[in-house]
């Protein structure tokens, strides 16, 4: 089973990168972009075979690993 | 005394730590990431590089291997830690300190000297500390520091900020902040004051041939303070 995990950095914390990519798709004429926010997205294959083993199992990598719980937030999909 | 460096795979400031350590009268020995045991030291430190090639987050993998368990019980117990620049980053993500390290403000990797003030108060790192307005170097492109605005409260209310970006003169301001730190921080303290993480570099001017001679001052009043 195929589990989904997005991370992104939680509101309020700088993000250089995003601002970054805002500021260049501003200049190519997206003048539209007020603000971007960049994030990590995870795949996760797991040999469980019941979704909610399988993404409380998910949950408990998101805090010990896949996310900064202080600067960052997650979301299982 | 005794020290103990520990290498990741991608630690490149391990061999320089180990130079300044054993001139300042270190007895220092090199531990690998993969053991279980660090053996007896009465410092440990984790050193500046790029671990596990900085992949998820800085520090995120190095946090999780074999070595880091007896790091983390030799902190609990009173021992010192050190951690420069990538072993600062390993050293937030394993929760030992507060905090997070961002991308730097601007995007850059910013590699140059700069100066820092140090908080000598009740700490074996820099109290009686002969300069506490330090020339030291910098290279990294996430030293960024952030935390909650709840944890900033903690951390300024007992004295947790062990260094801060300034300028020649030990002027803090917005001018003297080369990545956008909060509060112009270049490292803190745990609470007992026993762990050190910071983004600065003493290792690498420890003699007067090299851009500054001021990371001296860091080793030679630490081991003092420790005897």
């Amino acid at each position: 089973m195929k589990i989904k995990v997005i991370v992104t950095p939680k509101n309020g914390v700088l993000d250089p990168q995003g601002k970054a990519i805002q500021q260049t798709l501003n200049s190519m004429n997206f003048i539209d972009v007020s603000e971007v926010r960049q994030g990590k997205y995870f795949e996760i294959e797991t040999d469980l075979k019941d979704e909610k083993d399988a993404k409380k199992n998910v949950e408990d990598m998101c805090k010990k690993l896949l996310a900064n719980l202080v600067i960052e937030d997650y979301k299982i999909l | 005394m005794k020290s103990s460096v520990i290498i990741f795979p991608g630690s490149n400031c391990d061999r320089d730590m180990d130079v300044a350590l054993k001139k300042f009268g270190f007895k220092n020995k090199m531990v690998w990431h993969n053991d279980n045991v660090i053996p007896k030291s009465d410092l440990v430190v984790l050193p500046g590089g790029f671990s596990y090639g900085d992949y998820l987050r800085c520090g995120s993998i190095a946090a999780k291997s074999n070595i880091i368990n007896s790091v983390i019980e030799f902190a609990n117990k009173g021992g010192l830690v050190i951690g420069i620049c990538n072993g600062f980053q390993i050293l937030i993500e394993t929760g030992l300190v507060n905090g997070a390290l961002l991308r730097n403000k601007y995007l850059k990797f910013i590699c140059k000297n700069v100066f820092v003030k140090a908080n000598k108060t009740q700490n074996k790192y820099f109290n009686k500390i002969k300069k506490d307005i330090l020339e030291l170097h910098i290279a990294h492109n996430d030293g960024n520091y952030f935390c909650s605005e709840d944890d900033l409260k903690l951390i300024q209310d007992n004295d947790q900020i062990a260094v801060e970006y300034c300028d020649i003169n030990g002027e803090v301001s917005e001018k003297s902040n080369p990545n956008g730190s909060m509060k112009n921080i270049a490292g803190v303290f745990n609470k007992k004051k026993n762990i050190l993480g910071m983004m600065p570099h003493p290792e690498r001017v420890i003699d007067n041939c090299l851009s500054s001679n001021d990371g001296s001052y860091f080793f030679e009043n630490l081991l003092s303070n420790m005897k």
